[in-house]
């Protein structure tokens, strides 16, 4: 094993010398990241907006994500759509998302095309249109969005009502995507106050992977996002969600033909990259239980117990607001969710207890250095990491300190975090009670000899 | 294996695959002694090397009664061989950092690995992908549990109206032919397949003759030659003659329309016909003209109709899934059961205009600038190219098909794309199905229509 590890470590060496990070700050507040990597001559480039669905206040959830959509329909200068037929001319690639955190938009293309992917981003974050005529036809498209999503989706309800359940506080128990009826009642002035409180370069981190000279990136940044004024941001009040007393439980009742749970235990999140130790633990002890194909919740519940049919377990340290550890498992044929939550008790309970043997921690470590080798074959992923970093308030360049401190963490210390916070007065389960669905009828079945009916 | 969980996440836009093409990729080629046929292509800017072996071995070599046998041979493959169980399989894997994946499709099956390209690692994870693939065990106690994990993934689906969808659409388009045999095979054929079906389904598929390896990464000529021949030497031996071709598919006798209840807010709508081979001589005027029609996401006319005018769905689409006999055109669509009519209205409106009058020549430029100055972009990773590889390689493609791709892609004339739609593409002989809508409403329903009347 020991040896295994340090044939991990020269490869990880090896990736050293590759892509430094360099960072400016334009005098309007832009933060510009940037990542040289040479493989082929692409580029990706994303603008990171420090706005995601937690900023977001009660009677307009959603409009973070809405006002994503509303990005792509036009500005003073740019036609509904003509962003999109431009990046495509040259190409490229974009699209854009929202989570929690933040609202990211991105386009990938040859690296001669840069200075228009700047040109159109500039452009937008200062000169959307955002007409009640445009608006209203995309508040539809998301209520379909919303639709696929989540309202035909089993599990999708059950992660929607976990969250809710347990943030009551925080506006993580709020979907991202927005609840039905505010999306229902949502006007384009919901919009364009969104628009006017947060896109501004102050709130913004530029990311720039790929074959480049850093140099050149920062000139044209100060070219074309330069100009952009800064804005007076509201003042972000803090939001902490309460200590859970006692355990919380949520039945969703919904078509399908499997049940399927769903527990999220309330978990740190790492704020001081050097001293915090804790969440490096969890991540191990997500990895411990779920990390790979010889990681024990598979091979005890499904292989051994045939008690479910399949199982998971993940955490993520980085984030804005709160955290859940999260487990998942859909019970094997003929077994209950009881059945399924006693057996996952018993994993925790053997952790606590136990603790975990040297050669799972070693796995765990081995597979986390071998993926930070695996990510430097997109770059895509590594903006991703940069903007997420950086946005998170950790800091871009703080990815290599990370898994320093995670290689340092002991079994004792996984052991002392599942004793800590696996335990039920911090856990929020969710479970899907499966409703029938009636065998598909065939309403109107028939072949038709030329043309359409419809 | 099991879904990872995810930070929320939403895309703006529903996202396509999208042909691929670059210039001057060194790829070589040659078989091994044993018959297989192998791509190889150095790279040493990452420390990494990936390998694709793959059989004509999906689940268009199934038959009816056994559907899934194909499925699960390929799954029991990672999961114990040689001397190892399957906890020592995956133990071994973890150990090093290494993961071999399984690779499964319509027509090719087989595995991936991903491995550091370090000495010790990189030898045992070839030794772990020799194993999978040349002694794998098929333990009956192994194959009984994954079956009925097949079988619970089957009926968890059955809730989703995307599944069912996908489903009945394959079944209308291809009804005897292979390519109607669902991947994932059927809930009452799968509970009756052996250990003794699988060994024999392995033994006819998985022969070196028939064996495409792609190699991608940081490993010389040398090294990639011991490799193939490391992989296949104690593949199962050749009897017998070649397997069968898959039959050509016979044309759509007339339209069809199949409306299935079901208790989701959205219906999903597919509409098709069976069109295109890896090989057809209309490829590339039916692959430009359908990103004008539907494979250019926003800058598609399906999108500016469906979703941008009319705020009917979001997600709207087309594309052409070139297989060795016809695959499927394929138009897609999710909208609330209130407006499934009007949107298909909307689409099939814009298909027989597309099929009558092919493209503007503004629509022509535009797509070319996209798929052939984005070329780029389709190969700019070690995982990507792996990719190309396999296609070439399992297809029997020039090993020049890339190079080839833009020039092709820029010769494509109007002309050509509305003879090749018309020709290939008739709007009255198409298979329709509409998935969603029934008797009983869901509240989610209710909500959107709500939302529409409202506007």
């Amino acid at each position: 094993m020991k040896k295994l590890l340090v044939g991990i470590l020269l490869a990880c060496s090896a990736l050293a010398q590759a892509g430094e990070l360099v960072e400016r700050q334009l005098p309007n507040g832009l933060k510009v990241i940037v990542k040289e990597d040479h493989r082929a001559p692409v580029v990706v480039s994303q603008v990171w907006y420090k706005a995601g669905s937690m900023d977001e206040f009660n009677g307009t959830t959603g409009v973070a994500h809405v006002l994503e959509h509303m990005m792509f329909r036009g500005t003073r200068k740019v036609a509904p759509g003509e962003f999109t037929r431009l990046i495509a001319a040259a190409g490229g690639r974009d699209n854009a998302f929202t989570s929690y955190d933040h609202t990211v938009y991105f386009q990938q293309l040859r690296n001669t095309s840069l200075p228009l992917a700047f040109r159109l981003e500039a452009d937008r974050m200062q000169n959307l249109l955002l007409s009640d005529a445009l608006f209203s036809k995309e508040i539809q498209v998301v209520m379909e969005e919303r639709r696929m999503r989540t309202e035909d989706s089993p599990q999708a309800k059950v992660q929607e009502a976990l969250m809710a359940a347990a943030f009551p506080e925080h506006p993580y128990g709020h979907p991202v995507i927005g609840w039905m009826n505010d999306l229902q009642h949502m006007t384009g002035q919901d919009a364009r106050d969104w628009y006017k409180r947060w896109y501004a370069p102050n709130n913004a981190v530029l990311v720039v992977v790929g074959d480049v000279q850093a140099d050149d990136v920062f000139a044209l940044a100060q070219r074309y996002f330069g100009p952009v004024p800064a804005h007076v941001l509201p003042q972000r009040k803090v939001q902490i969600e309460a200590p859970q007393q006692g355990e919380r439980r949520v039945i969703v009742k919904a078509p399908a033909k499997l049940p399927y749970l769903l527990w999220g235990f309330r978990v740190p999140v790492l704020h001081d990259v050097e001293h915090d130790w804790e969440p490096y633990a969890l991540e191990v002890l997500s990895g411990i239980l779920d990390g790979n194909d010889a990681a024990r919740l598979t091979r005890s519940l499904v292989r051994e117990q045939h008690v479910a049919t399949g199982v998971g377990a993940g955490y993520e340290a980085v984030s804005r607001g709160p955290a859940l550890f999260m487990i998942e498992a859909t019970p094997a044929e003929g077994k209950t969710v009881a059945q399924v939550e006693a057996a996952l008790h018993a994993e925790i309970a053997r952790i606590q207890q136990d603790g975990v043997t040297p050669a799972e921690l070693e796995r765990v470590k081995v597979q986390v250095m071998a993926s930070k080798v695996y990510e430097q074959d997109s770059m895509f992923y590594q903006a991703m990491q940069l903007g997420d970093l950086e946005t998170s308030g950790l800091g871009a360049d703080k990815a290599d300190e990370m898994v320093a401190q995670l290689r340092k963490v002991t079994a004792e210390q996984v052991r002392d975090v599942a004793r800590r916070y696996l335990v039920d007065d911090g856990l929020t389960a969710a479970v899907l009670d499966p409703q029938p669905i009636q065998p598909g009828m065939h309403i109107n079945e028939g072949e038709m000899g030329g043309g359409h009916v419809r | 294996m099991y879904a990872k969980f995810v930070r929320w996440m939403l895309l703006a836009g529903f996202v396509l695959w999208q042909a691929p093409v670059w210039a001057g990729l060194d790829i070589q080629q040659w078989n091994t002694a044993a018959g297989a046929k192998v791509l190889f292509v150095a790279n040493h800017d990452l420390p990494i090397v990936d390998v694709n072996v793959d059989f004509p071995a999906g689940s268009a070599y199934d038959v009816p009664d056994q559907s899934g046998l194909a499925r699960l041979t390929n799954h029991l493959l990672t999961l114990g061989a040689g001397n190892r169980d399957e906890n020592a399989m995956a133990v071994a894997q973890a150990d090093i950092g290494a993961s071999i994946g399984e690779r499964f499709g319509q027509e090719e099956a087989g595995l991936s690995l991903r491995t550091l390209s370090s000495e010790k690692e990189k030898q045992q994870a070839f030794q772990l992908l020799a194993q999978s693939l040349q002694q794998p065990r098929f333990d009956a106690a192994v194959l009984a549990r994954e079956r009925s994990r097949m079988v619970a993934g089957i009926k968890e689906a059955e809730a989703l109206p995307g599944t069912v969808a996908d489903k009945a659409f394959n079944r209308a388009l291809y009804r005897q032919h292979p390519y109607a045999l669902p991947p994932a095979g059927e809930t009452a054929t799968l509970v009756r397949l052996t250990p003794a079906d699988v060994q024999r389904f392995y033994r006819a598929h998985y022969q070196a003759r028939y064996a495409v390896i792609a190699i991608m990464g940081d490993l010389t000529r040398a090294q990639a030659e011991a490799l193939a021949v490391q992989l296949t030497a104690s593949l199962p031996i050749a009897e017998g003659g070649a397997l069968p071709p898959i039959p050509p598919v016979p044309a759509l006798p007339q339209a069809a329309v199949e409306h299935i209840s079901h208790p989701s807010s959205q219906s999903h709508v597919l509409i098709g016909a069976p069109v295109m081979t890896r090989t057809d001589p209309d490829y590339y005027p039916l692959l430009v003209g359908n990103y004008v029609l539907g494979g250019g996401g926003f800058d598609s006319r399906l999108t500016q109709v469906v979703r941008d005018k009319h705020g009917l769905a979001y997600s709207v689409y087309s594309y052409l899934s070139p297989m060795r006999q016809q695959g499927p055109f394929v138009l897609g669509l999710q909208t609330k059961n209130a407006t499934a009519d009007e949107a298909v209205r909307l689409a099939r409106n814009v298909l027989d205009r597309f099929v009558a009058e092919g493209p503007t020549e503004a629509e022509l430029r535009q797509a070319k600038a996209n798929i052939a100055g984005g070329f780029p972009l389709r190969l700019d990773s070690n995982r990507k190219i792996i990719e190309y590889l396999s296609v070439i390689g399992d297809f029997d493609l020039p090993l020049n098909w890339l190079d080839e791709y833009p020039k092709k892609v820029e010769a494509v004339t109007l002309a050509q794309i509305r003879d090749a739609f018309k020709r290939r593409l008739d709007p009255n002989r198409l298979v329709e199905i509409v998935v969603g809508g029934a008797a009983q409403k869901s509240p989610a329903d209710k909500d959107g229509r709500v939302a529409s009347t409202a506007q």
